[in-house]
């Protein structure tokens, strides 16, 4: 008995120890793809490269090395498919024999060169300079403001984007179903006869029962075009649109906390505001209201948990570009959505599959304190 | 003006703030009520005129556009089946622990705020570390069995959660009589608790079945399959699921406008399963409850 008791403990434990295991291995990976150097010039003084800088040169957005604390010389971006532009294939040999020598040769012909190519093509007598393969930093992923784990040569993984728009999603779900969650729970404990209350409960617990991945087909196939069409936007897959649909799934969660707060109340603290006479609306907000405050706000950081942790309605309906957002009605991506979307085609192992499982213990992190912060808010009223 | 109108009119204006305030409340309630017939309604509309025999038996064809989705109902059979065989026994044991044997000691407080927060954990999260420890460590592969594991978690702390409340609503003088008339403690949890909790416990237990067969993100990196020609042999295989069909067939599939009809259906069967569940759960309880009544 005692250890089936400890099973939701052991799994908690787990669940921790793998989701660290596997996301500290990102800040032990190269920050250039694995099995390939990039190289430069032997007279080239820029040595380092961040990954954001190397991405901006391999888009061609950095084009000459003065822009890096450089020489006064034009960026010559070499891939290593570039190389039969440079040599025909008998120089390069049938078995490609040749291509290690032939690549050292470019790079030390070319002085504004910068070179990416595979590891075992790199010759054993190199004359250019190999850029040090320095590990992804932390700062880099937690204080990053772009996402693209697949740009090659140097991935780019930062936190910023992701996070905000999972806030500004969650958010904005709970700005717009709190006043409805509060109504409604006060029309539950308060107001509503009980042939009412048997009529409302079970439709709130059927709200609560339908899947995610069906609020986001609805999301998709009705509130998505509703708001291109309603708000004339280019697109209707934007933040607003996942906090629409959150909004309507956080709802449930709100609803049964903040009714079973407010039930809490002691019947003679209501019947002696009644008695000086009050109304039953002055004792709702004058005594109902300030009584279950604590349970209030435990319904609406509960609500915030389930919206910042919801994925498939979120994935469906919000545009999923991994930009920090400008408004609310761009398309956005929230980290449980980015898990999702990438895991199947990261390769198990890689930084890409690293640094999703660190956006699952971020994820986790975020969730443990709202929990921890409910416990807290609930056990302060029991003075 | 005399001090007997100015009550009277304070009296005006407070019932007048009443009228208007229940008013809202009342509109804003009923308002919940209009949006879950409308999604309930323009799901079960669209979704009808897709439904047929063919349908529920068939399996995917033309790449998702036509056909059926018997073998994504028999995928989230195995898993609702696999999953409440794991989470089920634990669970229940976990319940009856928590509630009758355990002191209100630190391990009891420290195994509940565990519980609390495995409630609160993402069911992304659920999925990643399934993969890693099912899928990966354990090197069960994307099979069945590392699905069912996966949402057998996911589950544990509502089934844990029902017992303990089922169990905690059976007065304390049931347990003393028992135990007066020289029961052991075990006796008496088997022979008088656990008959009278049962149907709050069944309840809860078929809540959770619904739960666990709409699930999407815990599955689709441990058992879910975008198509697969033959139904799974073994709990080592791949296997589609319905949530997982749905998913794909309306966000990425070979023609998303052409499977919209295909989508509309898995929506209107997954719907249906939650529909059942909920109908079946509170038939239960009433039912239960005028029996305890009239005995």
């Amino acid at each position: 008995m005692l250890i089936s008791g400890s099973v939701s403990s052991l799994a908690i434990l787990l669940i921790v120890v793998f989701l660290f295991k596997e996301a500290s291995g990102l800040f032990n990976s190269p920050a250039i793809e694995e099995g390939y150097v990039l190289a430069v010039n032997d007279t080239n003084p820029v040595k380092h490269l961040s990954p954001e800088k190397t991405k901006e040169i391999f888009d061609s957005e950095i084009t000459n090395w003065k822009e890096l604390g450089g020489n006064d010389e034009e960026i010559l971006v070499f891939r290593f498919s570039d190389l039969t532009n440079f040599y025909t294939e008998e120089e390069l040999g049938a078995e490609f024999e040749f291509v290690p020598s032939k690549i050292n040769e470019l790079v030390q012909k070319e002085g504004g060169i910068v070179a990416f190519f595979p590891e075992m093509y790199l010759d054993k007598d190199f004359k250019g300079t190999v850029i040090s393969k320095d590990p992804i930093k932390p700062s880099e992923f937690f204080g990053g403001t772009q996402w693209y784990p697949t740009a090659t040569p140097a991935p780019i993984f930062g936190l910023i984007p992701l996070l905000l728009g999972t806030l500004l999603v969650s958010v904005g779900a709970i700005a717009l179903s709190l006043p409805f969650g509060i109504a409604v729970s006060i029309y539950l404990a308060e107001i509503a006869n009980f042939k009412t209350r048997q009529f409302l409960k079970p439709i709130i617990e059927l709200l609560a029962g339908i899947p995610s991945v069906v609020y986001g087909f609805f999301g998709l196939v009705v509130i998505v075009p509703l708001i291109q069409k309603g708000l004339n936007l280019p697109v209707g897959e934007t933040a607003f649109a996942g906090s629409v649909v959150l909004a309507i799934m956080a709802l449930p969660t709100i609803i049964t906390v903040a009714e079973d707060a407010m039930r809490t109340t002691p019947r003679a603290m209501k019947e002696a505001s009644l008695a000086l006479g009050a109304t039953q609306w002055q004792t709702i907000y004058k005594v109902v209201i300030p009584y279950s405050s604590s349970g209030i706000t435990s319904a609406v950081v509960l609500g915030i948990g389930r919206a910042i942790g919801e994925t498939m309605a979120v994935l469906m309906v919000t545009g999923n570009a991994a930009i920090i957002p400008t408004s609310f009605f761009e398309p956005v991506r929230t980290i449980p959505a980015t898990i999702a979307a990438e895991l199947g085609e990261a390769p198990a192992g890689g930084a890409h599959y690293e640094s999703l499982f660190l956006l699952g213990a971020v994820l986790f992190l975020i969730t443990l304190v709202l929990s921890i912060a409910v416990e807290y808010i609930s056990s302060k009223k029991k003075i | 003006m005399s001090p007997v109108e100015k009550l009277g009119n304070m009296d005006k204006r407070k019932r007048w703030s009443q009228k208007v305030a229940f008013g809202f409340f009342t509109s804003l309630s009923y308002l919940v009520v209009v949006i879950l017939f409308v999604i309930l309604g323009f799901i079960i509309i669209k979704g009808a005129s897709v439904i047929s025999w063919d349908f529920l038996s068939k399996s995917p064809e033309e790449g998702m556009t036509s056909g059926g989705i018997f073998p994504a109902i028999v995928g989230t059979l195995y898993l609702v089946l696999g999953s409440s065989l794991i989470s089920f026994p634990i669970g229940i044991m976990s319940g009856i622990y928590m509630n009758e044997y355990a002191t209100n000691g630190k391990i009891t407080r420290f195994i509940r705020i565990m519980t609390n927060n495995l409630s609160g954990v993402p069911s992304v999260v659920f999925g990643l570390f399934g993969m890693a420890l099912f899928v990966n460590t354990l090197g069960f592969g994307d099979s069945i069995i590392a699905g069912s594991l996966t949402l057998a978690l996911l589950s544990l702390p509502l089934v844990i959660r029902t017992t303990e409340e089922s169990l905690k609503s059976i007065d304390d003088s049931f347990r003393h009589g028992s135990l007066a008339l020289g029961a052991t403690k075990l006796q008496t949890i088997r022979k008088v608790v656990m008959p009278m909790a049962f149907p709050n416990i069944i309840t809860g237990l078929i809540l959770s079945i619904g739960r666990v067969s709409g699930e999407t993100a815990p599955i689709l990196f441990t058992v879910a399959a975008y198509f697969l020609p033959q139904l799974p042999g073994s709990i080592f295989d791949q296997c589609m699921a319905l949530p997982y069909h749905l998913y794909v067939i309306s966000t990425s599939g070979t023609d998303v406008e052409a499977s919209r009809g295909m989508a509309y259906g898995t929506a209107l069967v997954l719907i249906a399963i939650v529909l059942v569940v909920n109908l079946l759960a509170n038939a239960l309880r009433s039912y239960f409850a005028k029996k305890v009544k009239m005995n």
